[in-house]
């Protein structure tokens, strides 16, 4: 759901924790403090957005005793996740304890990775969301702590840091930034001496519901719920002013006016879309009109070549906010709409199911603050083929437009001279499997998520079969775009573990492509049966009849099987790379 | 502010935070008259409170105050 806006405060969300909930995702909290209040925000929060969680609070200080015992209360819950809360006050404690101080934050950094090995030893596939500290100036040494490698400050901020390096080379554990969320609100804001000192509370109450955010921003992006698609506004939203109106040297842009805000705003963008944010277009404006300022004017950050898509015209919102999503073939639910409009944000939200409208303020000084508080572009993953994904979808739309001049769609297909490789897991392309294993929801048949340390192991397992596909035509390569696990029943029949693949090479041909190769694959290696599962989801419905499509046979409840002896081949356009 | 403005308030503040089953608050209420009012609700209580009325209690009087009647006392000092 549109989870943008102001939060309720904590006392609502501490009314919503009391809603049953049935089932849902499995979230265990401990910390070195009491953590029942957070427990309670994320509860409530949860019920407050829609998602249905059940959180299981370990008592006051049990972090060592719940990990390092695997028939803990904590393992007997089965959290999915653990948030682990550290408060700075007791760091400053074992800090004031410690003998050898310059080493004081790689041998904290040592028994909190204990603690991270000790939970993934025990839940493998679950996923640790660990708290970094929020910063303490003990002003023992005033200004001079920096000068100072024995002073708590110099060791809080080397272990923040040291904590980020630790987790890059854990990739089933992910940091909440409780740093610069105090940053952001203020020490007197995030903490209150007297709450800490009675309840061992180390974070306000009112501070609890933005920290509910966080982790849960953190959870869904785990959960492959990503935001993938801004689609922009132009007039008064990327410049100030009208281009219709102002024209092309009045629009407010860089040193004129308030132009100065727009220019960072769209430098934001800009840096959204290296990271792999698609940009869109889509303004009420006569086309070439809207192009002039990103062809003509010297100071705009953006360019014609940042925007996947761009669409001007005069028609309605939703119904070009729809055909983006059919041309670039995502669900609405990855879409954050961006317009300065009241009006056209509330059209929007009432007709396009889905979709998040952020509420941007009526300042344009506030749009770039107001916009990195609301952090709708959390994400769980990042590799080099994001900042080509701009690149990727444009010549997406390239295609959709041949599509619609070509006479049959097998004619387009045969003029696309598709071309695909098929091969077995390899180190180089683990990163890309295991995102693609983390992000897709929709062609995903049994939405089994892996990390990379997981990809490996598959990759290494002899009786596992691991096929990643790629695809390219003339418009341009898709790179990686299909991930099969085989995993090996006994000596004549293969389970399909995982199928996966991603929604812009639908419909091409690459399915039947696949199938064709994991059957002639897998018969080769003796296999005589493949037997293959359907685990529905809420997004993955396009899938749930694609095995019997391609020639299995359905068994019913989702099962279906396939003799690689009698299996016909289902045509393709696509042919083998050599 | 009225000591009747701030039983009406508190009531508000109770009633969010424990329910409609939340008796009529008097000077003489106590933790134990409230269904739910634990250490945990304390907190909560003391920070809505302090919100509401935009003041801050101090530890002693988080730790030390016996019953609502004292709570509107020390409101009535703060505001």
């Amino acid at each position: 759901m549109d989870r943008s806006g102001a939060l309720p405060g904590f006392a609502k969300l501490n009314q919503l924790a009391r809603t049953p909930v049935e089932g849902g995702v499995r979230l265990a909290v401990a910390g070195d403090c009491a953590t029942q209040h957070i427990a309670a925000a994320l509860r409530g929060y949860g019920v407050y957005t829609d998602f249905p969680m059940q959180v299981f609070d370990a008592d006051y200080d049990q972090v060592r005793a719940q990990l390092t015992d695997p028939d803990s209360e904590l393992y007997g819950f089965d959290p999915a996740f653990l948030l682990l809360v550290f408060s700075v006050e007791r760091l400053w404690a074992d800090y004031c304890a410690c003998e050898q101080r310059e080493q004081f934050a790689e041998q904290k950094l040592a028994e909190i990775e204990l603690y991270w090995n000790a939970f993934h030893d025990r839940l493998p596939g679950a996923k640790l969301l660990q708290c970094n500290y929020p910063e303490l100036d003990d002003r023992v040494f005033g200004n001079f702590a920096l000068k100072v490698r024995s002073s708590f400050l110099y060791q809080l901020r080397l272990l923040n840091l040291r904590l980020c390096d630790l987790a890059m080379a854990h990739p089933g554990v992910f940091l909440i930034d409780l740093c610069a969320l105090q940053s952001r609100v203020g020490r007197d804001q995030f903490f209150n001496s007297k709450i800490y000192y009675v309840g061992k509370l180390p974070i306000h109450t009112n501070c609890l519901p933005l920290v509910a955010k966080e982790v849960l921003d953190v959870i869904h992006a785990v959960r492959g719920e990503i935001k993938k698609v801004a689609v922009l506004d132009l007039d008064n939203t990327l410049w100030g002013g009208v281009i219709g109106d102002d024209g092309l040297a009045g629009i407010q842009i860089g040193e004129l006016g308030l132009g100065h805000a727009f220019t960072e705003f769209q430098a934001w963008l800009k840096e959204l879309k290296k990271r792999g944010v698609l940009l869109a277009v889509c303004s009420k404006n006569t086309e070439s009109t809207a192009r002039e300022p990103f062809e003509k004017h010297p100071e705009m950050v953006l360019r014609m070549e940042d925007f996947s898509i761009f669409v001007a015209n005069w028609e309605d919102k939703a119904g070009n906010i729809r055909m983006i999503r059919d041309t670039l073939n995502l669900g609405m639910d990855s879409f954050v709409f961006i317009d300065d409009n009241p009006f056209e944000r509330e059209l929007v939200r009432s007709l396009v199911p889905g979709i998040t409208v952020p509420e941007l303020p009526d300042d344009p000084a506030e749009y770039v603050k107001y916009l990195r508080e609301q952090n709708l572009f959390e994400t769980a993953s990042y590799s080099e083929a994001d900042a080509s994904r701009t690149a990727q979808y444009q010549q997406e739309v390239g295609r959709v437009q041949a599509q619609r001049q070509a006479g049959s769609f097998d004619d387009y297909l045969q003029s696309l001279d598709m071309t695909a490789q098929a091969k077995p897991f390899d180190s180089f392309h683990y990163p890309r499997i295991a995102q693609l294993t983390q992000r897709s929801n929709q062609f995903n048949l049994r939405t089994v998520r892996y990390t990379e340390d997981e990809i490996r192991a598959a990759a290494e397992d002899p009786d596992a079969l691991t096929l990643y596909f790629t695809l390219k035509d003339k418009f341009g390569d898709y790179g990686l775009i299909s991930v099969v696990i085989g995993r090996k029943q006994d000596d004549r029949t293969l389970f399909v573990d995982t199928w996966l693949m991603s929604c812009r090479v639908l419909k091409r041909g690459m399915e039947e492509f696949i199938i064709n190769t994991l059957v002639k694959t897998a018969a080769e290696q003796g296999f005589t049966t493949i037997r293959a599962e359907y685990l529905p989801t809420a997004k993955n419905a396009m899938v749930k009849d694609i095995y019997e499509t391609l020639g299995f046979t359905a068994l019913g409840d989702g099962q279906f099987v396939c003799d690689t002896r009698s299996f016909r081949e289902n045509k393709t356009r696509i042919k083998m790379e050599d | 502010m009225e000591r009747e403005e701030i039983f009406s308030a508190l009531q508000e503040i109770f009633e969010g935070l424990f329910g409609e089953g939340v008796p009529t608050l008097t000077d003489e209420t106590t933790a134990q008259d409230v269904d739910g009012w634990d250490s945990l609700m304390h907190i909560t209580m003391i920070s809505e409170v302090e919100n509401r009325f935009d003041m801050r209690f101090s530890m002693k009087d988080v730790i030390g105050m016996k019953n609502v009647g004292e709570m509107v006392d020390l409101i009535e000092e703060n505001v």
